[in-house]
């Protein structure tokens, strides 16, 4: 076990440094010089030549060598200093992704593991008969071949325009002064956060209803059930057994899955404006907020390296097989 | 004992006989080939550009508007042929470099073993953890100037990880069976038993993989056209979908306008994949239906 | 008492056709018999077992009854054979190493699979103790994972588990083609063990090692591209047979102890026939030296002296 978690931090340690990295050099890197451009952007702004400053010497501290460069960067990046904001400007960069971030959560924490479960229950029971087999399987294709924000902005129009049931836009009503936990507020943000939340939901249900169903036929072919079969064992205990076992390599895909689930997010909060790290890197990007863009990178990679750690802990409580120092992996 | 040890088993033909009757298979490839041939039909039949202000914006579907017009006043018919082809394109070379890259570090980190393995795996790791869009977010935002080729070569670079991942899987059950023992003892180069002995008969799963991969790519390619970091010239199908949401496409309820290009990748995503399921049941005798 | 098969005939559904995988095998296995059924991959040996044990698709029931303990089984029917598994009926499969669910701990599994016999788990784990000290299995092992045990132990397991609830006939498939030559002798002593404990009245240990037979069986059923060649005592099967397929099998195996009469025959000339569309009559007469006209009608499978049974013309010419 020791071994197996050894492994996955030596994994995620060093992608965090190949993160970092790739987020140091890509500026510093890429043709047509963008650090220029970054520094005119300042220019015209209220102020914005001492923040610069401030940011440059600690961060990007041009004048000094490019090893002295990199180590500056980390250090600023330890220290919380992301950089200033253009879209906001002035707030700090992570002051406005940690505002962004519980949205984030809230969409994505539900939307994902309510899919999770609903897909593998459903992929269960497919698997078991053969007219929901048919009725079950392409509908799951046809799901998991969607673009999140084709389906964001189906559901957007139907439900929100045609129909006029949800708003599309934003988190809460802009007439509720701010966030808080009173019945009108919570009330504003659940209709709000349902068609982001249904949409990222149901791509993903697609997924893993089809795995689950794959999965479970596999395991049923296994020679443990055959042999509780050969037993006479009753298809509710068989199936059982499958299911539990099909479960595992299903947390695995789910493990795999996080990077496309949060690009799926991120597309998904861009068509209703909803305001996580997705709704960001779009203004980021229509701004030319670089700080801001690579601040979001680094929050991304963050929270799924901490997500895949999480999967990971929870794998090793299931499965006995890692526990016992043997065999079993994940992603 | 089976039926295979029976009968001799007539490979080449029964395949093909098993992928012709082969439902999933035929509704896939139909698919398929229906937006293939209209990618290189498509165009003929019209006579705008993409970005051409032909009519007042937001005229519905009509006979002269095939797919009516965007709020822009731009014929959607015209951008939704010529976006499909940039499909296609993603497709090919991203799916084709992910596969290829996939192939070269699965091959060799199964075929070797040892500490290649071991680095080659921590590799792969890696680039499975990092989403790969938000990586590709930060370089296409930092470029100025952005084609569909090099968009689908930073896909296929960052797409890779799991097919490697199953082909070392693969390439590791195949190089301890008795002909690549004898292939070896018999002094052959391990490029030469790679090539000669273990590629063979892995060439059903290299297909699906490409598949998978092709899917894939236009998914991805999708996603980032949308977030406005696609290609800065011509069109796509993402690119679509995201000038609709920003020109208020859904409060105007110009349906037509977005429903075309999702509606097409879902398409070609899906017969992709339903091909794939049908492809994985001809090869693989133990998942056909008796 | 005892096994009785009836001209059971099982085919095996192809889209190219019925592979004719056993046709009209009829013999009994009397109570504390442990018969060994030997013949080279392909003969149908498997396709009986799996008959017996769990006749589903691909495979069809054409004609044919079982009787076990003067009760007819309905084999073709998978759901009320349930009733008669495990208990009446078991089986030490073929694959025992991965027999076990491999995230459960074996006790739990154990006591999952009594329940659902209505079995107290409680109740029979000093039963189940005494026979993990009979196959020399720690306790401990019930509350283990199968990973944690090795293939030999994992084995032994199984064939405690499968014979837990007394079963009238065990039919053990080919457990000792994964072990190493000492364990292959042990676990086939352990078979031995269980019959003269009466944990299992029967017993058909289904193998191409003959040598195991030989050590173990009280007699040995020999097939032929699905069809019975020939039945008898183990010590006449090996010295003094008389169908012209036994006799070149036993032939072929240089000595009596050394192993595996499953790969091709050296020392018989052809291959078996394809079973999709087998020869008419004996299907042994054309790689038969003694072969007659007589040939092109299937033999029956006849008693020639007390417990002796053979399917061909040329011997009951001989006996008539």
């Amino acid at each position: 076990m020791k071994r197996y978690f050894g492994r996955k931090l030596l994994v995620y340690i060093l992608t965090f440094v190949l993160a970092v990295t790739i987020d140091w050099m890509i500026p510093r890197f890429m043709p047509g010089d963008p650090i220029s451009i970054l520094i005119s952007r300042f220019g015209p702004r209220q102020g914005g030549y001492e923040a610069l400053q401030g940011y440059f010497t600690s961060a990007f501290g041009l004048d000094v060598p490019i090893w002295q460069q990199y180590l500056n960067f980390w250090r600023a990046l330890f220290q919380g200093d992301l950089g200033i904001s253009i879209y906001v400007f002035p707030t700090p960069v992570i002051d406005v992704i940690m505002r962004a971030i519980p949205y984030d959560i809230a969409l994505l924490l539900p939307a994902i593991l309510l899919s999770w479960l609903a897909g593998n229950n459903f992929g269960a029971i497919a698997a078991r008969s053969k007219r929901l087999d048919d009725t079950i399987l392409p509908l799951g294709y046809i799901l998991t071949a969607t673009p999140y924000m084709w389906l964001a902005i189906l559901l957007g129009w139907f439900f929100g325009i045609v129909l006029g049931i949800f708003p599309i836009a934003g988190a809460f009503d802009q007439s509720i002064p701010a966030p808080s936990f009173s019945w009108l507020f919570i009330s504003s943000f659940l209709v709000h956060w349902f068609l982001p939340f249904i949409s990222l939901f149901l791509v993903q249900f697609g997924g893993w209803a089809i795995g689950m169903r794959n999965m479970i036929i596999y395991e049923l072919e296994a020679d443990y059930s055959h042999y509780l079969e050969a037993l006479g064992a009753p298809t509710r205990l068989v199936r059982r057994y499958a299911f539990n076992n099909a479960v595992l390599p299903q947390i695995t895909g789910l493990a795999l899955q996080l990077g496309v689930v949060v690009a799926g997010a991120l597309v998904t909060e861009v068509v209703f404006s909803y305001p996580g790290i997705g709704y960001l890197i779009l203004q980021a990007i229509q701004n030319q907020d670089y700080f801001l863009l690579q601040g979001c990178f680094l929050f991304i990679i963050f929270g799924v390296l901490l997500a895949n750690f999480l999967i990971d802990v929870a794998y090793v409580l299931v499965d006995p097989r890692t526990r016992m120092g043997m065999q079993g992996e994940v992603g | 004992m089976t039926a295979s040890t029976v009968i001799e088993p007539k490979k080449r033909s029964e395949t093909l006989y098993f992928a012709l009757r082969n439902n999933k298979l035929r509704i896939g490839v139909l698919v398929l080939l229906f937006f293939i041939v209209l990618t290189f039909v498509g165009p003929m039949f019209t006579d705008y550009e993409p970005y051409q202000f032909v009519s007042s914006g937001a005229q519905p579907p009509s006979s002269e508007f095939w797919f009516g017009t965007t709020t822009l006043g731009h014929d959607v018919y015209t951008q939704f042929v010529l976006g499909l082809s940039s499909t296609f394109i993603v497709g090919i070379i991203g799916g084709g470099l992910g596969t290829l890259i996939g192939i070269v570090v699965g091959f060799t980190a199964g075929y070797r073993g040892g500490v290649v393995d071991e680095l080659l795996n921590i590799l792969t790791n890696i680039v499975l953890v990092i989403p790969a869009l938000a990586v590709l977010l930060l370089i296409a935002a930092y470029l100025e100037v952005r084609g569909i080729i090099a968009e689908s070569l930073f896909i296929g670079c960052l797409a890779w990880p799991w097919t490697a991942r199953a082909i070392r899987a693969q390439t590791f059950s195949l190089r301890n069976r008795d002909f690549v023992d004898l292939a070896r003892l018999s002094g052959m180069k391990a490029r030469k038993i790679i090539f000669s002995e273990i590629a063979p008969n892995m060439m059903s799963y290299l297909l699906l993989a490409f598949i998978l991969q092709f899917g894939g790519a236009i998914l991805t390619a999708a996603t980032l056209d949308f977030i406005g970091l696609g290609p800065t010239e011509g069109i796509s199908l993402g690119l679509m979908m995201n000038n609709a949401v920003l020109w208020g496409a859904l409060l105007l309820k110009v349906w037509w306008w977005f429903v075309p290009p999702g509606l097409a990748i879902t398409a070609i995503v899906g017969a992709l994949y339903i091909t794939n399921v049908g492809l994985d049941e001809v090869f693989n005798p133990k998942l056909r239906e008796m | 008492m005892g096994l009785q098969v009836e001209n059971l005939t099982v085919y095996y559904q192809t889209l190219r056709g019925s592979v004719q995988a056993l046709e009209d095998a009829t013999f009994s296995i009397a109570d504390g018999e442990i018969m060994g059924l030997a013949g080279e991959s392909g003969c149908g040996k498997s396709t009986l077992s799996n008959s017996l044990v769990r006749l589903v698709p691909p495979l069809k029931l054409i004609r044919g009854r079982v009787i076990l303990d003067d009760q007819e089984l309905p084999v073709a029917d998978v759901e009320r054979m349930n009733a008669y598994r495990f208990r009446q009926l078991s089986v030490v499969p073929q694959y025992a190493m991965n027999a076990m669910n491999p995230t459960r701990k074996i006790g739990r599994m154990t006591s999952e699979l009594l329940r659902s016999k209505r079995v107290d788990y409680r109740a029979a784990l000093p039963e189940i103790k005494r026979r993990l000290d009979l196959v020399k299995l720690p306790q401990e092992v019930l509350k283990m994972y199968p990973i944690e045990l090795s293939g030999g132990m994992k084995q032994r397991m199984v064939m405690v588990l499968s014979t837990l609830l007394n079963p009238s006939l065990l039919i053990a498939d080919e457990i000792t083609s994964a072990l190493d030559v000492s364990t292959q002798k042990a676990v086939a002593e352990m078979l031995v063990e269980f019959r003269n404990r009466e944990f299992v009245k029967s017993i058909i240990v289904i193998t191409h090692d003959i040598s195991i037979l030989y050590q173990i069986a009280d007699s040995i059923m020999i097939m032929y591209a699905g069809q019975l060649a020939e039945k008898a005592s183990t010590e006449t099967i090996i010295h003094s047979p008389e169908h012209p397929y036994t006799k070149m099998l036993i032939a072929s195996l240089p000595e009596v102890g050394v192993r595996y009469a499953d790969t091709r025959l050296t020392g018989i000339p052809g291959k078996p026939p394809l079973l999709l569309d087998p020869p008419v009559g004996c299907r042994f007469r054309h790689r038969c030296p003694v072969a007659f006209e007589k040939c092109v009608e299937a033999p029956p499978f006849l008693e020639i002296a007390k417990d002796h049974f053979v399917a061909c013309w040329e011997v009951f010419r001989k006996y008539a």
